[in-house]
């Protein structure tokens, strides 16, 4: 059950600002980035487009920042997506990323991507995999995303059952793996075929991710020996502390060390490359944030930047000041995270 | 000093260059060289250390180490058979003496 329909304190994203910013210890990120050149920071053009289409999702991990889930109901609009495909025409945003919840879900995904597509962009799906064999209606997605030539995102955390299970609920993983030969049957993943298949690593834990091109290896040799399944780049995102990893990081006592470690691994080079520098992200009902995680935490683009996607003007919004706080220090740790995994 | 060992006593681990700047920073250098990836990776060479951490019976290094397994993408089955090898090591350290054990009593014994 998401944290809202428990009536959780962190369905309201101010207590959750206020537990990130009740720190006696943990030096401010917007200090830390002051120290490096970056006051305040701005966004440097945008080049992904990244739309949430929904928090209605299949599933409930235990990790999820943005609270999906099948309980939630806010999803885009058609209305909604229109002035999203409006402002791609008008701008020269090269890559649209669609996530969600399970972006599928939302009954208008599929002429979505059409639409989408016909852009001539680049066009990403944040697939969970499981929707793929949720339901006899989904079957068709592999095809679908073929068909339209879509690049596919797909979180596994680990190539074992028990961690898998652990954090995205039981199941999971056998039905992921199920979803990953159906993708790998129609050509993702395959050399040559010119659909990618993309795996999301993401620590099962209170633990930093290693490093990626090593975890992609470990990843490729287990998947590939114990399952025959093929895919090309595996992205190495660290976990944020808001939502419910935030609660998972408070209830399990891992809080402060946490924070710790995501503090003494900042790195500045990554800091300078931060997603948010290049994205914008489209909320459900329209609204305008930095990134997903502000949007999570209900922080929309700063004025006198437009905040609606329907009065959307690129050159307002390519140099905006972005809006930083402590979840902040989870991008820029180690070789730093973002949705495209690591950032140096 | 109420605990001889203190988990917060691990991330002071760096502050021992503040005595002995040279030797420190000598150390820290090289430790910091070992764990790169040579021919071994890095998650072959925290699962080693690991296990060694074991062996050595070393809680700073027990902590450093699960955590370093892990984000190197080391599994459950994986660490446990580590610190079985230690295990292994230091049990057939010891039953490798009952060699001379049996050596001794055989000079002795009529």
């Amino acid at each position: 059950m998401s944290l809202k329909s428990q009536n959780h304190k962190f369905a309201d994203s101010e207590r959750q600002l206020e537990v990130l910013n009740d720190n006696g210890t943990i030096p401010k990120f917007s200090e830390k980035m002051r120290i490096i050149g970056f006051d305040p920071l701005t966004a440097s053009g945008i080049e992904i487009l990244q739309i949430n289409v929904g928090k209605m999702c299949n599933q409930t991990c235990k990790h999820c920042h943005v609270d999906a889930g099948p309980d939630r109901k806010e999803i885009m609009t058609r209305q909604t997506m229109e002035q999203c495909l409006d402002a791609l025409r008008n701008s020269n945003i090269t890559t649209i990323d669609l996530t969600g919840g399970a972006p599928e879900m939302n009954p208008e995904f599929f002429w979505f991507v059409e639409q989408a597509t016909s852009l001539g962009k680049k066009v990403l799906v944040r697939c969970n995999l499981t929707i793929i064999v949720a339901n006899p209606k989904y079957h068709r997605l592999p095809g679908f995303y073929a068909e339209n030539g879509v690049e596919v995102i797909s979180s596994l955390p680990y190539f074992s059952a028990r961690r898998t299970d652990a954090q995205r609920g039981e199941g999971v993983f056998e039905k992921s793996i199920r979803a990953l030969k159906m993708l790998n049957e129609v050509g993702y993943g395959q050399k040559e075929s010119g659909l990618i298949l993309n795996l999301v690593y993401n620590p099962t834990g209170a633990f930093l991710p290693g490093e990626q091109s090593e975890l992609e290896r470990e990843f490729k040799l287990k998947l590939r020996d114990g399952y025959g399944i093929e895919f090309n780049s595996l992205f190495s995102i660290t976990n944020m502390p808001i939502s419910r990893f935030l609660d998972y990081l408070l209830q399990s006592g891992n809080y402060e060390t946490y924070m710790d470690t995501l503090v003494n691994a900042f790195n500045p080079a990554a800091a300078a490359e931060v997603m948010c520098r290049k994205t914008l992200s489209v909320g459900w009902d329209g609204y305008l944030y930095d990134c997903d995680f502000n949007q999570m935490l209900d922080k929309k683009v700063m004025s006198p930047s437009p905040q609606h996607i329907r009065d959307f003007q690129q050159s307002s919004l390519d140099h905006r000041e972005i809006f930083v706080n402590q979840h902040c220090f989870g991008c820029t740790a180690g070789s730093g995270s973002s949705c495209g995994g690591t950032i140096v | 000093m109420d605990n001889y060992y203190q988990s917060a006593d691990l991330s002071k681990f760096g502050e021992i260059t503040q005595w002995q700047k040279t030797l420190g920073t000598k150390f820290f250098d090289y430790y910091n060289s070992v764990f790169k990836e040579g021919s071994l990776t890095t998650r072959e060479k925290a699962l080693i250390a690991l296990a060694v951490s074991h062996a050595v019976q070393c809680p700073y290094c027990i902590d450093a180490y699960t955590s370093a397994s892990l984000e190197k993408g080391a599994d459950e089955e994986q660490m446990m058979e580590a610190v079985h090898v230690a295990a292994a090591i230091k049990s057939g350290a010891a039953l490798v003496h009952g060699v001379q054990m049996m050596n001794k009593s055989k000079e002795i014994l009529m």
